[in-house]
């Protein structure tokens, strides 16, 4: 196994190890944290499969867009229940 | 159904797709080995007969420029359904939203966070304008440049400038870039019906593989998604942000 080939092995294990760690969250506060850290190693992911096109999206759409959306999100609908 | 039925129901239709993974894994080309033609092809003709150095970006822009489209109009009817949404809400309160705890102030704006992400928005914006602009050169284009440029507005936000954020961002102007954008990729299609043989038809001049303006329509349908996506996500935050922005200017007087 060449070096590119262990980097993708290792990323892979990573992103599997925080997605199931996203599952694990309960509290969707925390959640969008966690949900966060998945979507930038995402897009290291991607970047070490040589996909820096996709990279680029998951760091804006995954690691920023989601989580905001999903923080403001809850802001809304604690803000409103309160 | 009983507890242990559903456990059983569950348990077969699990095994049955991890078979079904399996068997279709087992089945795709080996890792790094790709051989389908239509990869190849794009490899070995794109540069010369789109003249746009990322191939990322001819295939989006230019062969499947149609689809790009639908993608667009996908993004736009979603940030319409949720201004929408939100804006219908805010009637039904009629009522600005009441400060619950007047007694306590927000906390105090660091400094360093405000110092720094003031600092952090014109290098933001001219980066966002950057990969814009060189979607057709380097990895990047108009979805991710316009998300960056977005982001420019929302650092202000956590900068602690509110009232700056509102003069930055009022809702007219944001409309009309995000709609002149949805419209103008519509327009450049139809420029390929005027000048070439059909909707989307990369018909103007290509220019020299590598300039900054080169490949046709490809930069300019990057231009006009970059605006749409821009002016969409912030108008999207906007909406979301509105509330808190109206409590925590009050407070701040």
């Amino acid at each position: 196994m060449d070096a590119t080939a262990i980097l993708q092995a290792f990323v892979l294990l990573l992103v599997a190890a925080t997605a199931t760690g996203v599952i694990l969250t309960r509290d969707p506060l925390a959640q969008a944290i966690t949900v966060s850290f998945f979507g930038l190693l995402l897009a290291i992911a991607f970047l070490a499969f040589q996909a820096p096109d996709v990279a680029l999206s998951a760091i804006a759409v995954g690691a920023v867009a989601l989580p905001l959306m999903i923080l403001l999100a809850l802001a809304k609908i604690r803000g409103g229940a309160e | 159904m009983t507890s242990r039925g559903r456990r059983g129901l569950f348990l077969t239709g699990a095994a049955g797709l991890a078979l079904l993974l399996l068997w279709g894994t087992a089945g795709l080309p080996d890792f790094g080995d790709y051989q389908h033609l239509y990869g190849l092809t794009l490899n070995a003709e794109s540069v010369a007969a789109t003249r746009a150095t990322n191939a990322v970006a001819a295939v989006t822009f230019d062969y499947r420029g149609f689809d790009t489209l639908g993608e667009e109009f996908i993004l736009f009817a979603a940030v319409l359904g949720t201004a929408l949404l939100l804006r219908a809400q805010r009637e039904e309160e009629e009522e600005p939203p009441e400060d619950m705890a007047p007694d306590r102030r927000p906390p105090h704006d660091s400094d360093a966070v405000r110092e720094l992400c003031l600092g952090l928005v014109a290098p933001i914006f001219l980066f966002g304008v950057y990969i814009v602009v060189h979607g057709h050169l380097s990895p990047g284009g108009g979805f991710q440049g316009g998300v960056v440029l977005a982001t420019a507005p929302l650092l202000m936000y956590i900068g602690g400038e509110y009232r700056g954020l509102r003069t930055v961002t009022p809702e007219a102007p944001l409309e009309l870039v995000k709609g002149a954008g949805t419209g103008g990729y519509v327009l450049i299609g139809l420029s390929g019906l005027w000048f070439g043989t059909s909707f989307l038809d990369n018909a103007l001049p290509r220019g020299n593989a590598g300039d900054v303006i080169s490949s046709g329509t490809i930069l300019a349908l990057n231009l006009a998604v970059g605006m749409a996506v821009a002016g969409g996500l912030v108008l999207l935050l906007t909406e979301f942000l509105e509330q808190t922005l109206v409590l925590r200017s009050r407070s701040r007087k």
